[in-house]
């Protein structure tokens, strides 16, 4: 490889021209092919905020009441982070867009924690604390535990699907 | 139109926390999620200060459209949050992965009040 080392011709030293030519320095450029992947992620963030959206106007909560909705999109939201993850990165080989669109940009967009925390915060200065701190472990707790099953089921599904030679790998 | 608002401020947010999330990683490396943590706090803040305006009567809904429910919804995620907390207890960091989680919720409850007072104090 010939490398932009103009400055140093007839630098001596360090030998023949096989010698290795040592990394740039510092870490790997901010920007590089980050076009496509932006783009995949706002593309996927506007979609799933709108389902989000979309979800607590199907299901509005009151202003002081213990926040379900939120709830039920930030635990599907985890199980199917658990699902997707598996897939994408152990049982098959997808496009590099796949994951940053599902993933960081539909499941992410879909799933809040700033309105969890603010909501916790409201119940809690609207003289409820105890429902406050029902609501941040209800959704804590929970959130946790599906991402962990989802990704053991579907851990043991491709593995299913794997011995009985089908799926490609 | 109320839409448009959300699908504006949550194209700007998850960009967002995608590209907080690689900056964090290059330079302080991808061990522990800093990244995630860092976007869920400010948004959690962000999201204080927008509910504070909200309250004293100093941002209307459609602000709470763009800036709450589109950007600062999709700037913070509890998908990715919980998936990082996961891999550390699979990966045999245990103690890191309790640690991730309480700090991640405790310290977004503390930005969201710390942000709700500082609207106050300035719209209330």
């Amino acid at each position: 490889m010939t490398s932009p080392r103009s400055e140093r011709v007839g630098g001596s030293g360090d030998g023949s021209p096989d010698a290795p030519v040592p990394a740039p320095a510092g870490p790997e450029p901010f920007w590089r092919g980050q076009g496509p992947v932006v783009a995949a992620v706002a593309a996927g963030g506007a979609l799933g905020a709108t389902a989000r959206y979309a979800a607590s106007l199907a299901w509005p909560a009151s202003p002081d009441g213990f926040p379900w909705t939120v709830l039920g999109v930030n635990v599907l939201g985890c199980a199917l982070m658990g699902v997707l993850m598996v897939a994408v990165t152990e049982i098959r080989t997808v496009h590099p867009l796949v994951r940053p669109f599902l993933g960081t940009g539909v499941l992410g967009g879909f799933t809040t924690f700033s309105t969890y925390a603010v909501d916790v915060q409201r119940l809690v200065e609207a003289g409820r604390p105890g429902t406050g701190l029902a609501y941040l472990a209800a959704t804590l707790v929970p959130a946790l535990l599906a991402v962990w099953l989802a990704t053991a089921a579907t851990r043991r599904a491709g593995a299913r699907t794997a011995a009985r030679g089908g799926g490609p790998r | 139109m109320n839409w448009l608002l959300v699908i504006a401020g949550a194209a700007v947010g998850a960009p967002l926390r995608y590209l907080t999330d690689r900056a964090v990683k290059i330079r302080y490396g991808a061990r522990l999620p800093w990244g995630t943590f860092l976007v869920n706090v400010v948004g959690c803040l962000v999201l204080g200060v927008l509910t504070g305006a909200t309250t004293a009567g100093a941002a209307s809904g459609r602000w709470q459209l763009l800036l709450g429910t589109g950007l600062c919804g999709a700037l913070t995620t509890y998908s990715t949050f919980s998936h990082e907390t996961l891999k550390l207890a699979e990966d045999g960091a245990g103690r890191a992965a309790v640690a991730y989680a309480v700090g991640s919720v405790a310290a977004g409850l503390a930005a969201a009040f710390v942000g709700v007072r500082c609207a106050g104090l300035v719209w209330g």
